[in-house]
């Protein structure tokens, strides 16, 4: 059906990678329209909204914008056609002023010199469009909260033509009285005819300011409804896809891996008293705005997946535990061990705790360096007599190792930035079998690496588990947890809230639960 | 599957290949000096500049180790002078004998250092900034302990620089080699080594597996202090005397024969063996252009292209 008042017409894009992350996707925006598009992590939102904005060009399909064929090349052409995006990142300047973030790249001049008087009329007339008409233009951007940063990045995107507006979780950063502020200047702009799509994980939000949403799944589309015809539970039904159910584990080790009930302690806890078997207990622990009185218990040789959509606050809480980023309050046991909090990592790894980290370039791997250097780092203690390293326990040691997470290389001598991703990871996963810690905290440890490499992974982690070691998962991708976790837990907006054994697993309800905290203190649900 | 050629300990070899480019060149500017002056190559021109050398290679090996790190130390030439400085004081003017106050200007050189380390890890200023503010005062301190004038030590302090009667090198020349040994043995072999080249290499994912590496971090700082210190007694002795003006821009020397050496300036990469050959052919260099006749501004030009040669000859090497 189309309809002759559509803004945009968005038909069967498609994007893909190694693999398909959006599959002939097609939806239309109306003029003057809200519309709302969700999905889980993963389901193709940021896609689609990026290869709208002209930032990624789509691998097929069409778009018409007011009738017209549009196939933006860049962004610069996106916003020339008056298609805008507000992203996630904030991409200000922090040394420049507000008026001049706002106008960065088509700065008011003449003779070459910036035309101050004009910047100070144009920035004033775009910042009063967000009701921040009366801020100090001359002040730096860093100097200002999440909040400000945010609207200034909306009021730039205002202050050019702008027929179609794309908003990426805009109130992520902002109080209730900033989210209300901008709700009511995009309602104004709506009645301007201004066409809006609105990502945002905040379904109560989507229900105050929202006309129709277009729900995403695994990169296909599922559905486009009235917001006001669709209760909260079916929009959550949608997203995650009923008919899902749990998957068995396919591998060998299987049948330490099914527990019947919550507790799978007795049936691993054969080599040692029965008494000790706690891994870990967190209690109480707070840090930040994204962990927030988080309390838990890991069994020995259980592995207990984190779920919670992008934001929730999984990676803050594992780094929270671990003393990458000291928590300000609640404790942490580590086995019998009384409750504390660690400061740093050093005091996190002497307890028995190690952390696979999310970015391992960033902070996991020593890139220009040999393997071995990388593997045996955390532990060379253990080949050191009056501090120096013996070189052939060091090289037999990692052999084996290498050996042992199988890891393709051509010697252990090579550097490890020439490995692939699934080979880097192993090596991360080596460094920490060496060290032997008795809780292993894992964060996305399968992002972007290849399935063999990620069966190989799940095989160790199966492995160490079995050896009566705890071992904490966060996950992205659900069916992953699904498929390898005993039990799975799930954050919302920083809490933990709720805990799922293996035989209670529903997509649905962790999917709920996902979304709880972002709800509960909005608006009335119908 | 399983990687091949696990077992051999290949390292050795490595060690050795990436000394023959540098021995290389020292050979090279040895024949072109040797050709071109009647004079250069003599067993006296050799051990002259042998003996030249040794305050300069152990303030090297510091820097290099600071290098590694991804630090710097632009207070290590005045930091010299003021342990020479306090030789003197100590010598001259409070009459101490001088076992006594050589240990005093060693200390001196470790608490420098050791304020440089703490200033820069613990309080988070770049080591750049903190030692260059430390180049001013310990400049400025060696003026206030010798009242601006170099004061005449004398005998008592010649015998650290002058050749030994059995082989023609002095006592100064074998600690320095000592010390090259040593931190080489220290950088390679050690887990401390292993630390410094890591935290060099990335500090982030060093504290994610669980060291804190300040201490670390300190302790460098602390041991180009003590190289300072240590260079410091070799200056006063070749000079008779405790000279406050001793040193100026010796910085840029010992910064120049690391990179030469292949030292890298962003850290995680660097070898004090390598450095001892930076060092060498620096003085190589100096000495030859002297002998040849050129004059001192021409010196300078050229020493500053050899040190951009070299450096873009690593980076070639290492692009292959």
């Amino acid at each position: 059906m189309r309809l002759g008042n559509n803004r945009l017409e968005v038909t069967r894009v498609s994007k893909a990678y190694a693999t398909k992350v959006l599959d002939e996707v097609s939806f239309d925006l109306a003029a003057g329209e809200i519309h709302a598009l969700i999905g889980a992590n993963g389901a193709g939102k940021s896609t689609l909204s990026r290869i709208i904005a002209g930032l990624i060009p789509a691998t097929s399909g069409q778009m018409e914008l007011d009738g017209k064929v549009y196939a933006p090349k860049n962004k610069a052409d996106a916003e020339r056609a008056g298609v805008q995006i507000v992203q996630q990142e904030l991409n200000l300047i922090g040394s420049l002023t507000i008026a001049e973030n706002l106008f960065f790249n088509r700065l008011p001049h003449r003779f070459g010199f910036i035309d101050r008087r004009r910047l100070h009329e144009l920035a004033k007339q775009a910042m009063q469009t967000v009701g921040l008409g009366e801020i100090s233009l001359d002040m730096q951007t860093e100097s200002l909260g999440v909040g400000v940063r945010q609207l200034i990045e909306i009021a730039s995107a205002l202050s050019r033509d702008c027929r179609v507006l794309i908003l990426d979780e805009p109130t992520a950063a902002l109080t209730n009285q900033e989210a209300d502020l901008l709700f009511e200047r995009l309602r104004q702009m709506r009645t301007n005819g201004i066409s809006m799509i609105y990502i945002s994980h905040r379904l109560d939000e989507i229900r105050k300011l929202c006309d129709r949403l277009t729900v995403l799944r695994d990169g296909k589309f599922v559905c486009t409804a009235k917001v006001a015809e669709t209760p909260t539970a079916q929009m959550i039904a949608m997203m995650s896809g009923d008919s899902k159910k749990p998957r068995a584990d396919t591998e060998p080790a299987a049948d330490l891996n099914t527990p019947a009930t919550f507790v799978p302690s007795r049936r691993i806890s054969n080599d040692n008293d029965n008494d000790n078997d706690v891994a870990l207990r967190v209690s109480k622990l707070c840090r930040g705005p994204l962990v927030r009185d988080v309390s838990f218990e890991l069994k020995r040789g259980q592995r207990l997946g984190i779920t919670g959509l992008n934001g929730s606050g999984r990676s803050e809480l594992l780094r929270a535990i671990f003393g990458a980023d000291q928590a300000e309050s609640g404790e942490v046991q580590i086995a019998n061990s009384t409750g504390r909090r660690f400061s740093h990592p050093q005091q996190a790894v002497r307890a028995g705790v190690a952390l696979v980290t999310e970015d391992r370039k960033l902070d996991g791997l020593l890139l220009p360096l040999p393997i071995m250097s990388n593997v045996t780092i955390a532990s060379l203690s253990r080949f050191a007599t009056i501090g120096f390293i013996s070189r052939l326990g060091e090289h037999t040691t990692t052999a084996d190792l290498v050996g042992k997470v199988a890891a393709k290389c051509d010697s252990i001598e090579q550097p490890v930035d020439q490995l692939s991703g699934g080979n880097q990871q192993k090596v991360v996963l080596a460094k920490w079998l060496l060290r032997d810690p008795d809780v292993l905290l894992l964060d996305e440890p399968t992002r972007g690496i290849d399935v063999d490499a990620r069966q190989r992974i799940h095989g160790l982690i199966r492995e160490l588990a079995a050896r009566g070691k705890g071992v904490v998962i966060v996950s992205s991708d659900l069916d992953e947890l699904l498929e390898h976790c005993d039990s799975i837990a799930v954050m919302s907006a920083g809490k933990m809230v709720a805990t799922f054994n293996r035989d209670q697993f529903s997509l649905s309800d962790i999917m709920a639960a996902s979304f709880s905290q972002y709800h509960v203190q909005g608006a009335p649900q119908s | 599957m399983k990687p091949s050629g696990l077992g051999r300990i290949s390292l050795v070899n490595r060690d050795l290949k990436q000394y023959v480019g540098l021995v290389g060149v020292l050979g090279l500017l040895v024949v072109v000096f040797s050709l071109l002056s009647d004079h250069f190559f003599s067993a006296r021109t050799l051990t002259t500049i042998v003996n030249q050398i040794p305050d300069l290679t152990v303030v090297a090996v510091g820097m290099t180790l600071v290098l590694i790190i991804g630090g710097i130390d632009l207070s290590v030439g005045s930091v010299l002078a003021l342990s020479s400085a306090t030789l003197g004081l100590a010598m001259i003017d409070w009459g101490w004998p001088f076992g006594l106050a050589a240990m005093l200007a060693i200390a001196v050189g470790v608490v420098f250092g050791v304020t440089n380390g703490t200033l820069s890890v613990w309080f988070g200023i770049p080591s750049f900034i903190v030692t260059l503010g430390m180049l001013e005062v310990a400049r400025g301190a060696a003026y206030l302990a010798t009242d601006s004038q170099t004061r005449y030590i004398g005998k008592s302090v010649e015998f650290i620089g002058v050749p030994l009667g059995v082989v023609p090198i002095s006592p100064a020349v074998i600690v320095a080699f000592g010390i090259v040994l040593m931190s080489h043995l220290m950088l390679t072999r050690t887990v401390m080594g292993r630390y410094l080249i890591a935290i060099g290499t990335n500090d982030n994912a060093v504290r994610m597996s669980g060291i804190d590496s300040r201490p670390y971090r300190v302790m460098v700082f602390a041991f180009s202090g003590l190289m300072c210190g240590i260079a410091g007694l070799m200056q006063a002795s070749r000079l008779s005397s405790a000279d406050p003006n001793a040193a100026v821009g010796f910085e840029l020397s010992a910064i120049a024969a690391a990179v030469i050496g292949g030292t890298s300036l962003m850290g995680g990469r660097g070898s004090v063996i390598s450095t001892m050959f930076g060092v060498l052919i620096i003085a190589v260099l100096q000495t030859g252009l002297a002998s040849v006749g050129v004059e001192e501004p021409f010196k300078r030009v050229i020493t500053g292209c050899v040190i951009i040669g070299a450096v873009l000859l690593d980076a070639w090497r290492r692009n292959k």
